[in-house]
């Protein structure tokens, strides 16, 4: 256990003032207090952000939904707006963590939660993530959950969430206030490959804080799912999953975007895929092909190998789904 | 009364918060422990800094094997304990989270955020936490008739397989817990324990004191699985350390020590070889189990518990070894040896009977023994028969078409599987008292316990079924020392081992009422001798007429007596030398799954169960105890494995996130029968008790359904998903 300081915020400024290098603010708490207690997360400084007006749902100013960073994620799931344009954002929330989890979860920790990986769980293991330069103990080790896409010989880390994969499907930007000022980032910026920094997951720099998440206003016509594969039936992480967003016009898909959880570094969007479906007609063969130009030439471990296929099985039944005549 | 679906009656002191478990106790004084595993499974200690920990504001000690006082080790007569070694007795390490250091503090939080400081280096050997299981030493011979090996050699149809069941953990949601309280003489204890007895008699050895300076106490658990049966270290350390301090020490071991060193289901590799003529008769079996032991205990998981009378053949054999890992020591665990026994020998007969073109609930029916043939005893009460087809007609069984993949509803592919099961009945020794009172209520005193399964619930309906006592009257005092010895709950037999020492105990407190009510001047039946008189429906009376019958606290009133009381003893028959009866509980599972392979989803829709457990006191705690092993039988087959770094030797999925089990979602429609009929060669009331049978049978079924699915025969447990993803 670690010694820390703790504040509660009044106003986002009173925030960034606490916040720096050693600080971390404190959300719903499900991520962080979970890692604090197993001294994986060691703050100095804990800045609790509840009280900031950072929850609301709404229209964007520039058309599309503003979602607050402290939009509880049950909240958002239920949402109207949320499940009559962006239905592939409320099921991809509601197959997350449990009712309680969801319950308490926010918008803006789901976007930064750290990985499942057991070995970063873990103060006696070896992990780059926790330790920089420590090694990685999940390769040669316990690693069936953890990534085959977007690893490095560093870290084979999982992302764990499944609303960050419907997020980027629809093609979010994420809004950030800091001593710098405000910055919108593209979802599909937000997130870091290991590479040989593993300890760095996100473009947000040390005391920065993410303030909202906004979608862009729904293509007309579209439709999408989120697909989630797991072991047992409910209150598991995604071994593969898929969100799909797509518009099909006389059995032609026009515009399409996937993004793949649970296989992945990060939520995992490859645009090639999408263009080898855009403009085509719907057939099984080529929800295949676009699967195979996804997972080919990919380096799992013995234990996750099989994600391979699953990830296939996966991606190909969500875009059956999303296509299939109503 | 009896045979009654009461609620419980202790569910309003549970769902109001009323109940108080080991680790809600709070005594005056009390400071709390943290305790430190080992981060390496295999060699010593080289140093023990606890200088840093000892820094800590509010901590108070920090426990290591300088100091931690005299343990002893516990003789065998003293009761049962798998890990014999007490904790800190060498600076030898052979499991990982072997506990190294006790931080002592006067907050729960200083004494976490001291453990984390204390620094611990080790000489590391290589830890062996293989996963193949080569048995250490010659193997036991359990049970040999005929000539197998022959029999199997000239047999037209044989299978010869191996089937592996996985290490898995107890994990009930209740932590185990210790709050030892010393006065200088004598220790109280309250103890997450599945036997008070026991634990009592054991700690009294490690602690070295007399029995009766040592007092445990268990109210409520929230449940146990077998994992809180025998003690454990931290209750020793626990102990220890309130002797040293001469303070209460309350230690509440974490989640991820819950993987560590308070036992699992061992690892088990069994090889079954079976033979049959074409008709199906069996010619041969052979069994042989290994299973992974830590490395001081002589862990047997029995696996061929059952093998030898279940069904008939004239050549069999059945042995049993061990291989010894870096882990901790294994423990019983709902339904040890039978459950992972029969998932290798229950999905042997599967494969025979697809090896024989032959219907797999027609081949066991085929086989049905006279007699059990292992002892050459007849059967006491044996109804597997029925079980077999009453399921089957449940189920619709005849409607299985047997090809694989054959059978589909709404696009998903469904697999029908079933495989039988069988448990022991015994009764374990047992003491109790009964009391009326004289303001018309009735107590009932023994040392055994309930484990949430609804003892207290099944004592109260004896009282009130032989008093007429109505149940909410009457009070049950269980689980601490100070009371008369009862039977520990384990091995579904605390309900059978009740029934003669309660029984015996109500009568004679019965006849003390009866005595009252014709002695003395005020007695209302005054004169009449007491044989014409009769205890009955709460009231005493004339024998040969109800009219007149007087309340028999208006009895007692009028005699001046407070209560009258009678004790009762009985000798248990749980490992006797030659039983003139064979024993058992049986059941039949019929399991449906489904299968999608487009997304390689494997779900179980259904299971009928039918057991035969003898007379059922109350069905509705009954069929409680059945579903829910049922649903930790789909936890079994699916999901729950403890994974262990093959470099540290960690458990690494040690929560509750990465440690699968079912969840309510998973849990499929069950339709639970009992046939009830009454074993009277156990005891007078002919009850057996519920709990282990119902997770018997379940997983080879899923497997043989898995298999009329798939076409995948899985033989390692469990059933994941990249088992089934590329085909058979
Ligand atoms: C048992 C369990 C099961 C789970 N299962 C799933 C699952 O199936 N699918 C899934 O997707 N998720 C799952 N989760 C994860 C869950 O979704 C996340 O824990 C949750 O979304 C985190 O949100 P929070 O508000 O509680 O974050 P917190 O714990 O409060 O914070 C998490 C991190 O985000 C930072 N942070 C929070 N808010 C901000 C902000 N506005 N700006 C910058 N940084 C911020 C914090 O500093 C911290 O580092 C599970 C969690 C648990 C415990
Ligand atoms: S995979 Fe990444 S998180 Fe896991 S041990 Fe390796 S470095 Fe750490």
């Amino acid at each position: 256990m670690n010694f820390f300081s703790f504040s509660r915020a009044a106003s986002v400024a009173d925030a960034l003032r606490d916040a720096g290098a050693g600080a971390k603010f404190v959300a719903g708490g499900t991520t962080l207090v979970d890692l604090m207690k197993l001294d994986v997360e060691t703050p100095a400084v804990v800045i609790d952000i509840n009280r900031l007006p950072l929850a609301e749902v709404g229209p964007a100013p520039e058309g599309g939904l503003r979602i607050g960073a402290l939009a509880r994620n049950s909240d958002v799931a239920h949402h109207p707006a949320v499940v009559r344009d962006y239905p592939v954002l409320a099921e991809a929330l509601l197959s997350g963590a449990s009712a309680q989890l969801r319950n308490m979860a926010t918008t803006g920790g789901n976007l930064v939660q750290r990985t499942r990986c057991v070995y970063f769980r873990d103060t006696a293991s070896a992990c780059n993530k926790r330790v920089p330069g420590s090694g990685c103990a999940a390769i040669g080790g316990y690693n069936r959950n953890l990534a085959i896409v977007g690893t490095s010989e560093h870290c084979i880390a999982s992302h764990p969430s499944d609303q960050n994969v419907a997020l980027t499907a629809l093609e979010a930007t994420v809004q950030i206030t800091g001593a710098r000022g405000d910055r919108s980032v593209p979802i599909g910026e937000f997130y870091l490959l290991p590479g040989d920094t593993p300890e760095r997951e996100t473009v947000l720099e040390p005391g920065e804080m993410i303030t909202s998440v906004t979608l862009p206003p729904p293509a007309p016509g579209a439709r999408s799912t989120y697909l989630k594969l797991r072991d047992r039936a409910s209150y598991e992480f995604a071994l593969a999953s898929a969100a799909v967003v797509a518009t099909v016009t006389n059995g032609t898909l026009e515009r399409v975007r996937i993004a793949m959880g649970g296989i992945g570094t990060k939520p995992w969007r490859n645009r090639d895929a999408e263009l080898a479906l855009e403009g085509k007609r719907v057939s099984a063969e080529r929800f295949a092909a676009a699967a195979q130009i996804i997972l080919s030439g990919v380096k799992p471990q013995p234990g996750n190998a099989f994600k391979v296929e699953l990830g296939k099985r996966c991606l190909v039944h969500a875009l059956k789904l999303v296509t299939a005549e109503a | 009364m009896l045979g009654q679906a009461l609620p419980r009656i202790d569910g309003p002191y549970k769902v109001s918060g009323a109940a108080k478990y080991t680790s809600d106790r709070r005594v005056e004084n009390m400071a709390y422990a943290v305790a430190v595993g080992s981060t390496v499974a295999a060699g010593r200690i080289a140093r023990l800094d606890v200088s840093k920990a000892l820094e800590v504001a509010g901590v108070i000690e920090v426990f290591g094997r300088g100091n931690i006082g005299k343990l002893y080790k516990p003789s065998p007569e003293a009761g049962m304990f798998d890990e014999a070694r007490p904790p800190f007795a060498d600076d030898a390490i052979r499991y990982y989270g072997q506990y190294v250091a006790l931080v002592v503090a006067e907050t729960f939080e200083a004494a976490t955020a001291a453990a984390g400081l204390v620094e611990v280096s080790y000489r590391e050997a290589e830890p062996n936490v293989a996963l193949d299981l080569a048995p250490d030493d010659e193997p036991n011979e359990v049970s040999q008739r005929g000539d197998p090996a022959a029999a199997f050699d000239a047999a037209p149809v044989k299978i010869d397989q191996n089937y592996v069941t996985p290490a898995e953990t107890h994990n009930p949601i209740e932590l185990h817990a210790t709050v030892a309280i010393y006065d200088g003489e004598r220790f109280t204890i309250y103890e997450t324990t599945q036997a008070v007895t026991n634990t009592r008699n054991v700690l009294s050895e490690i602690l070295g004191v007399p029995r009766e300076k040592v007092r445990i106490i268990m109210k409520f658990l929230g449940s146990g699985f077998g994992g809180k049966l025998w003690p454990w270290t931290h209750g020793t350390l626990a102990a220890a350390a309130a002797r040293s301090l001469g303070r209460p020490v309350k230690l509440v071991v974490t989640r991820k020590q819950m993987f560590e060193a308070v036992g699992h289901r061992a690892r088990t590799q069994q090889r079954v070889r079976m033979s049959a003529e074409r008709d199906g008769t069996l010619t041969s079996l052979q069994h042989d189990a290994v299973n992974a032991a830590g490395m001081l205990d002589e862990y047997d998981e029995n696996c061929g518990e059952a093998t030898p009378y279940f069904y008939g053949t004239d050549n069999l054999r059945v042995t049993a070894a061990q291989t010894r890992r870096n882990i901790g020591s294994p423990t019983a665990m709902r339904g040890p040896g039978a459950v992972p026994g029969l998932f290798a020998t229950e999905s042997a007969y599967d494969e025979l009977a697809l090896a024989l073109g032959m219907d797999p609930v027609a081949l066991r029916l085929h086989n049905e023994p006279a007699q059990d043939q292992d002892l050459a005893i007849p059967f006491s009460s044996r109804h597997y028969t029925e079980c077999l087809t009453l399921g089957a007609e449940r189920f619709g069984w005849s409607q299985r078409t047997p090809e694989v993949g054959s059978m589909r509803r709404d696009g998903t592919i469904l697999g029908w599987g079933m495989a039988g099961c069988s448990w022991i009945a015994a009764r374990f020794g047992a003491e109790a008292r009964v009391e009326l009172h004289a303001d018309g209520s009735a107590r009932v005193l023994t040392g055994t316990q309930d484990i949430g399964t609804g003892t207290y619930t099944i004592l109260a309906q004896y009282v009130a079924d032989a008093t007429g006592i109505p149940v909410e009257r009457v009070v049950v005092e269980i689980g601490d020392t100070d009371l008369p010895p009862g039977p520990i709950s384990g091995g579904s037999m605390v309900t059978a081992s009740m029934v003669p020492a309660v029984l015996e105990a109500v009568r004679k407190a019965m006849k003390s009422a009866v005595g009252l009510a014709a002695k003395g001047d005020a007695a209302p039946f005054k004169g009449v001798p007491a044989d014409q008189l009769v205890f009955a429906d709460g009231r005493i009376g004339r024998k040969d007429s109800t009219a007149g019958a007087v309340p028999f606290a208006d009895i007692l009133q009028a005699a001046s007596v407070a209560f009258v009381s009678g004790s009762g003893k009985a000798e248990g028959s749980f490992g006797q030398e030659h039983p003139k009866y064979s024993l058992h509980s049986y059941g039949a599972q019929f399991i449906e799954v489904g299968w999608q392979p487009e997304i390689a989803r494997l779900r179980v829709h259904r299971i009928v169960t039918v057991v035969d457990a003898g007379r059922i006191i109350n069905p509705r705690m009954a069929r409680n105890q059945i579903e829910g092993a049922l649903v930790m039988g789909v936890g079994m087959a699916l999901f729950e494995e403890a994974h262990y770094d093959p470099r540290s030797g960690a458990p690494i999925n040690s929560n509750l996130a990465d440690y699968v089990m079912a969840t309510h979602a998973d849990a499929p429609h069950m339709d639970v029968t009992f046939l009830d009929y009454p074993d009277t060669k156990l005891n007078e009331l002919g009850v057996r008790g519920v709990g282990e049978i119902g997770l018997a049978g379940v997983a080879p079924a899923i497997t043989a359904a898995v298999y009329h699915a798939t076409g995948a025969r899985v033989r390692v447990l469990p059933v994941t998903i990249e088992k089934l993803l590329l085909g058979p």
